[in-house]
């Protein structure tokens, strides 16, 4: 399984420096040292400095903490809350799950920022806040697709045959539906882990995501916007460094999808 | 009588769809009980209302004289384990993502090797079937799982609804002849709901002809079959593309299409 | 001869199928799942699924079909050949209207004009031209269908199984609105798992199985007279009245 091994490796690169930067990172990344501004490419600094005189490579590799942390904890609470939102709302009377659905649509409907900003206004703005705020707003698209998918399985003849054979509805939900929409939900999580980075950068840069001086990938790419000309290195470091993450999970979704699926994972 | 029908209707509102209109007959324990219809007889929603699977929205249905359309589920345990369905799609019917014992134990309700291992016999499976999934099987041997799933509980009544009409030519006649034989071993009733007439006469001793939410003929087999006396019995009869006749014209010489 | 067919293969699911059909002949393509009958016709037509591929030779009046450019192919299909399919409820454009769709293969082709109403009423629609497919039943929709194959006069209308997701009672109108439709001159190659119908249209039958063409024949000789022992076991199978 390709997509499953290209996946893991990318993220596995990611977790690697994660934790790496846990005992050791070339330099300080937090160190302002004004002699040493905005040097490229070298071998003492890898991936240069940025305009405060830091080293990027550090703060790539502590800022792939707060993305790690980021995209587990909006899709973690977006999924466990999501899904069996959507669930139940598949297996109810159609007038309840319709009605739940529209309440979801209320929330998907709030800005994810907004709610950030209000968040961090109230508990104080900080990378956890931001993150439960970008959790709640993704709930709606986990509760969604949890509830489509449940639709379509409750429709198929073998639920008819587990009613048939007398499964009660909660057993029908844990054993029949959830395996069966599983895919779906996989897929799901790694696009709104995308989204959930990317709204970090967004929240970082207004001041209701990561608070400065701690390294964060959204951070440094909306820092180096005033010196994209000049300086695009410092763009594309955290740009490329955050389409591997995004890439890895996406893969990496597809080839579990594929795995858990028995049909597929036969041919293997 | 162990299944009484009186009078059902069932209306879908949202759809303004009037599905059955006041359906009335007897099973009688033991009999061979054949249901045939097309797209539209309403049939299928027929077989949902014996299985209490849905509601009437008029009309009654009893089981061994107790009425069943209007209890709950939690109160339809006993029903669970008396009667049950094999159903036409042999896909669909069965979990993908579920290995063939699971399925097979399913409506016990917990694992159960040993009559899993005695039903996969009684179906004609190899052992090894038990962990393996629906797809490695072909759509015959799906059935086959699909029956062995019916009879785990012990049931008295066996509803079989189209479960030869997704399958191939040659491996009808299979399925059909183990269905005989099962019924025949474990002296259930049968109720066999299809849309092909002449499998339906193979199999039944009684026969219910549906149109469009009612029946329009129902009588003994030989007799609704060699002399129907509706009009769309009739029509259906004249339809259906008889082998027989085809090879008869055929070979009395000259007649090549 | 209107449709040549030599050596076809299509990897191990369809081997080496040879077969002619003449001008107005009907010929019966009998197999069940898995014989490769269906892959066998989406080979003529140019529509296999991208990871199968066909060798051999298939030709129409002489020319070379297999291997030709999508380009030529398209020409092709809807005008010289085409294609009635199983699902009726799949095979039209639900966001589009009846009369617009049944009247496509003229302005696709650029052929002579026609009335949406002249062709539904040919086949038994009259007054739907303006309907959308989901309001049509199965067989009605399977005229439409017939309708849009048989417009540009094919040489050949290939049909896989036409009827068999229809009610008994729509399948004979069917069947016999196939045959009063197709023009004289044209080919039928027509699909089926069931013999009854195939002795009711067909003039010459081929048999397949896992591949194989492994009786070919008239109808009568095959039917009557069956040579193969798979032939003879489909018979049987298909003849229930004599299981009693």
């Amino acid at each position: 399984m390709r997509s499953l091994k290209i996946g893991g490796f990318l993220i596995g690169l990611v977790v690697l420096a994660a934790l790496l930067s846990f005992v050791w990172t070339p330099f300080d990344p937090v160190k302002v040292d004004a002699a040493h501004r905005l040097l490229g490419f070298s071998g003492s600094h890898w991936f240069g400095t940025d305009k405060f005189g830091r080293d990027v490579l550090s703060q790539l590799m502590v800022g792939a903490r707060t993305t790690l942390y980021v995209g587990v904890v909006a899709v973690g609470i977006a999924a466990v809350i999501g899904t069996p939102l959507g669930i139940l709302a598949g297996m109810s009377p159609r007038w309840l799950g319709e009605f739940v659905m529209r309440v979801n649509d209320l929330v998907l409907a709030f800005p994810a920022l907004l709610l950030a900003i209000m968040f961090g206004a109230v508990f104080g703005a900080d990378t956890l806040t931001a993150m439960v705020a970008i959790g709640i707003a993704t709930i709606p698209s986990f509760a969604r697709i949890a509830r489509s998918g449940t639709l379509q399985v409750m429709s198929t003849e073998f639920v008819l045959a587990a009613r048939a054979g007398g499964r009660s509805r909660p057993t029908i939900a844990a054993r029949h539906v959830l395996p069966n929409i599983a895919g779906l939900l996989i897929v799901q999580a790694s696009v709104s882990f995308a989204i959930a980075v990317l709204a970090e950068a967004a929240l970082s840069f207004l001041g209701f995501g990561t608070r400065p001086p701690t390294p964060s990938w959204g951070r440094m790419l909306q820092e180096s916007q005033e010196l994209l000309t000049v300086h695009p290195r410092l763009a594309l470091v955290p740009g490329i460094a955050i389409a591997v993450a995004v890439l890895g999970f996406n893969l990496l979704g597809d080839g579990l999808r594929d795995r858990l699926d028995p049909r597929l994972a036969a041919r293997v | 009588m162990i299944l009484e029908a009186r009078d059902l209707e069932r209306r879908y509102a949202r759809r303004d769809v009037h599905a059955l209109r006041g359906v009335s007959f007897d099973v009688e324990a033991g009999q061979r009980f054949g249901i045939v219809g097309e797209s539209g007889s309403g049939k299928s929603t027929l077989v949902r209302l014996l299985a209490a699977l849905d509601r009437p929205t008029a009309g009654t249905v009893a089981f061994q004289g107790r009425r069943i359309d209007d209890l709950p589920e939690r109160k339809l345990g006993f029903l669970r384990s008396e009667l049950q369905i094999v159903f036409q799609d042999p896909m669909g019917s069965l979990d993908p993502r579920m290995r063939v014992r699971d399925i097979i134990a399913e409506p016990l309700g917990h694992r159960d090797p040993a009559r899993v291992a005695e039903l996969l016999v009684a179906v004609g499976l190899p052992a090894d079937a038990a962990g393996r999934y629906p797809h490695q099987f072909s759509g015959g041997q799906r059935q086959r799982i699909s029956i062995a799933r019916a009879l785990a509980p012990k049931p008295s009544v066996l509803i079989a609804d189209e479960p030869v009409s997704a399958l191939d030519v040659s491996v009808r006649g299979q399925i059909l002849d183990l269905l005989d034989d099962l019924v025949s071993q474990f002296s259930l009733t049968l109720v066999f709901v299809s849309h092909d007439l002449g499998v339906v006469r193979h199999v039944c001793d009684r026969v219910a002809v549906m149109r469009r939410g009612e029946i329009v003929e129902l009588g003994d087999v030989e007799q609704v079959y060699d002399a129907p006396e509706h009009e769309y019995t009739r029509e259906l009869l004249a339809a259906a593309p008889s082998l027989r006749a085809a090879l008869a014209r055929l070979s009395e010489g000259g007649g090549d299409a | 001869m209107t449709l040549s067919v030599e050596g076809l293969t299509v990897g191990s699911l369809v081997r080496d199928v040879s077969f002619e059909i003449g001008a107005g002949e009907r010929v019966g393509l009998i197999g069940e799942s898995g014989s490769g009958k269906s892959l066998t016709a989406l080979s003529i037509m140019g529509l296999l699924p991208d990871e199968l591929s066909a060798s051999g030779s298939v030709s129409l009046h002489g020319r070379e079909l297999l291997g030709a450019p999508e380009r030529e192919l398209a020409r092709l299909r809807g005008a010289e050949l085409s294609m009635v399919f199983q699902e009726p409820m799949t095979a039209l454009n639900p966001a589009m209207r009846v009369g617009r769709q049944v009247t496509e293969p003229i302005r696709v082709h650029g052929r002579p004009r026609r009335t949406a109403e002249e062709l539904l009423e040919a086949v038994g629609l009259p007054d739907t031209a303006r309907a959308y497919p989901h309001q049509l039943s199965g067989g009605q929709r399977q005229r439409v269908v017939l309708a849009m194959a048989v417009v540009n006069n094919p040489s050949l209308l290939i049909c896989d199984e036409p009827t068999t997701a229809l009610d008994v009672t729509v399948q004979a109108q069917i069947l016999s609105l196939i045959q009063t439709s197709l023009p004289a001159e044209s080919a039928l190659l027509f699909i089926t798992h069931d013999l009854a119908v195939v002795a009711s249209v067909c003039e010459r039958v081929l048999v397949m199985l896992d591949g194989e063409v492994v009786e070919a024949g008239s109808t009568r000789e095959v039917l009557t007279a069956p040579k193969h022992a798979y032939t003879r076991k489909l018979l049987e199978a298909s003849d229930l009245e004599a299981r009693r």
